[in-house]
């Protein structure tokens, strides 16, 4: 509109290729090809597959998910059985595949964490052990990692029969790890309670220590005061509920170890071959936020004879944080998507369930609709949880 | 007052550095330097980089501990960095950096009153009110006390730095550079209104400066420091025309003191 030869009135005069060449025409024309391409595309792709599955007489919908899955499941989490139906199956893999993301998770920050300082050190040794570390370990491929554990752990730890006793009670065999747990009493339940309880008040104590530092300047001893509160509420609670001491021990009982939990050689297998991988970027990450804060940050909250922890705390993490959370939040979700990688030893995750649903049931596309909206919706929750992390670590506003 | 044989300067100086040296790995930054200072004086120390300034000054904050030789503040020796008395002399003393060092996790005031916050010396309120007045000294709004440093302007950040140093009004006043990187109306500025506020409240005022012309007019005392070792120290009012030029030369590095650059790596190392 902007340009006279543009205005309305002149069209007709003007030949297809210069209204074809017009800015305004243009901007318009070739988005409504483009989006009818796509959607052309998409139909045509739906309408095959739809006519195909006819074809080949298999119903689509998720109608399946409330039949019976008839297979069973080594590790769950929740009750099941072959006579459950494959949407509790699907449960069962979800549940697996976030344990094994959030222990990994976990155990990748703290083990990252340590070899990203030591890295750092002023010890020539410590410093050049976690350099070979990191070194090995990112520069081979995961899955070969998770082969190489599950080859370790069958081979490395005796059979149940001279199952290895570390500690009392826990036993290390080729079938895996056994620990002793407590037998299920209502006292559990009752402590759980308290912890949900003591968390709620030491929030409200911490709000009252903020806000009497604010107008006073004396500073409360807040981690003193809320473990207190917490081991206290917690053990009043385990008194109250009959002080329960009976354990559940696994011992041999025939060829097998019966009692106690067991953790699987799959699981172990996945869990430290996702946390050894990821531990290394982790400790990548945590180096460069350290160097990332200059020296004279120490020095002058030295200067100020501030002590080292409160400066470390006030001054060198929120600025190392601000450094760290974004590479950080991407090693949490390729550790995730990483954990798609279990079904290659064996370990029943949501991708493995799922593939045994999908070979049962010829429902491919379903179930694979499934599992990745489901690693999707993963994915977002953590993206979500560290952005929020991020602004509140990057703004120290108290 | 600078040179050490005079012993009846030496027990009447206010700090006192004597036969002072401090090492980084292989090099030798600090060797055998040796000064004194009465109670209520100026000193600046003039010198080509890596001529061991600034470690100098940071054995006198505490940040670094003598390898050998004394640190005497006022009668308390302070040579180490975990000396009883250094706790006190961190109240007694302030210190801006040569990069001003704000915590660019906190805000202006926050910045400007940290210890007393952390101490819990003053209330929070208290502190920032404390914080308001000393922007006033340092000709800064009250505006700028809730903004982060990396809201201001180089010189904006050099005021709040010189304003952190003030906070506890310390009796030593330690600045590195505290003109670097700024235009010579700027540093004029500053100079002047840091020397405006030694002199009010009488603070014993070190330097670094790599300004000939700033220190002779500004500052009584003059100390002269090339690679670890002290050159040239006394009063600025002695400098004649003849020592000016070859101190000036000297520090332009074009005569007989070759400038060494600082050599070997620089490691890092994780403060835990």
């Amino acid at each position: 509109m902007s340009k006279p030869q543009n205005a309305p009135g002149d069209v007709r005069s003007k030949g297809l290729v210069d209204y074809l060449n017009d800015e305004n025409v243009r901007a318009v024309l070739y988005q409504i090809i483009a989006i009818g391409l796509i959607v052309l595309a998409g139909w045509y792709l739906v309408s095959n597959t739809l006519y195909n599955l006819e074809q080949q007489n298999i119903s689509t919908g998720y109608g399946f998910l409330d039949l019976e899955a008839s297979f069973e499941i080594s590790e769950t989490m929740i009750d099941y059985s072959a006579k459950s139906s494959y949407a509790s199956a699907l449960m069962v893999g979800l549940l697996n595949t976030v344990k094994v993301s959030l222990l990994g998770i976990i155990l990748c920050t703290i083990i990252g964490t340590i070899f990203g300082v030591a890295r750092l050190s002023s010890n020539w040794i410590v410093r050049k052990l976690a350099t070979v570390y990191v070194e090995t370990f990112r520069n081979i491929p995961v899955l070969l990692q998770l082969f190489f554990w599950y080859a370790l752990i069958p081979s490395a730890f005796p059979h149940p029969r001279d199952a290895l006793e570390p500690l009392p009670g826990v036993l290390l065999t080729s079938r895996g790890m056994y620990m002793p747990v407590p037998e299920p009493d209502n006292a559990y339940t009752f402590m759980a309670i308290a912890a949900a309880i003591a968390c709620v008040i030491i929030y409200f104590v911490k709000k009252w220590a903020k806000k009497r530092q604010d107008a006073t300047g004396k500073p409360f001893p807040m981690l003193l005061a809320g473990l207190g509160i917490f081991v206290g509420l917690v053990f009043l609670a385990y008194l109250a509920g009959g002080a329960p001491t009976e354990m559940s021990m696994p011992a041999l009982k025939g060829f097998n170890i019966r009692g106690g939990y067991n953790i699987s050689p799959e699981f172990m297998a996945v869990l430290i071959g996702l946390t050894v991988y990821t531990s290394t970027y982790v400790a990548e990450v945590v180096r460069s936020g350290i160097q990332a804060v200059p020296n004279g940050q120490w020095e002058a909250a030295d200067s100020l004879g501030i002590k080292r922890s409160v400066a470390l705390r006030k001054v060198i993490l929120p600025q190392s944080m601000r450094v760290a959370i974004p590479p950080l939040t991407n090693q949490y979700l390729n550790l995730t998507k990483n954990s798609s990688l279990a079904v290659a030893v064996g370990y029943p995750d949501l991708v493995s369930v799922s593939n045994t649903t999908m070979n049962q049931t010829g429902q491919a596309i379903e179930a694979i609709s499934i599992f990745m909206s489901i690693y999707l919706g993963l994915s977002l929750l953590t993206s979500l949880f560290m952005n929020w992390f991020n602004k509140k670590m990057a703004l120290v506003e108290r | 007052m600078t040179t050490s044989e005079t012993s009846s300067a030496t027990h009447s100086a206010f700090i006192s550095v004597d036969h002072l040296s401090k090492r980084f790995g292989n090099k030798l930054a600090l060797d055998d330097v040796s000064l004194h200072l009465p109670k209520g004086e100026t000193l600046a120390i003039i010198g080509p980089s890596a001529a061991g300034k600034s470690v100098l000054m940071k054995c006198l904050v505490g940040i670094y501990g003598a390898d050998g030789g004394k640190i005497v503040l006022d009668g308390d020796d302070v040579s180490q960095t975990n000396a009883p008395k250094r706790a006190e002399w961190a109240e007694r003393m302030g210190m801006l950096f040569q990069q001003n060092a704000l915590f660019d996790s906190l805000k202006v005031w926050e910045n400007i009153c940290f210890r007393q916050i952390e101490l819990g010396t003053l209330s929070r309120k208290d502190a920032k009110a404390h914080a308001i007045h000393l922007l006033g000294l340092v000709g800064l709004a009250s505006e700028s006390a809730d903004l982060t440093p990396s809201d201001l302007s180089g010189g904006m950040q050099k005021r709040v730095g010189v304003a952190r140093a003030i906070s506890t009004d310390p009796s030593i006043l330690l600045l590195d550079n505290p003109t670097a990187g700024l235009d010579p109306v700027l540093s004029n500025h500053i100079e002047r209104m840091i020397g405006k506020i030694a002199e009010q409240r009488g603070t014993t005022v070190i330097s670094i400066t790599n300004d000939m012309q700033i220190a002779r007019t500004r500052y009584q005392n003059l100390m002269m420091m090339h690679d670890g070792k002290v050159y040239w120290s006394g009063k600025t009012a002695d400098i004649d025309d003849a020592h000016n030029a070859h101190l000036t030369q000297m520090l332009n590095g074009s005569s007989q003191g070759p400038i060494t650059m600082r050599t070997g790596k620089r490691e890092d190392h994780v403060y835990s």
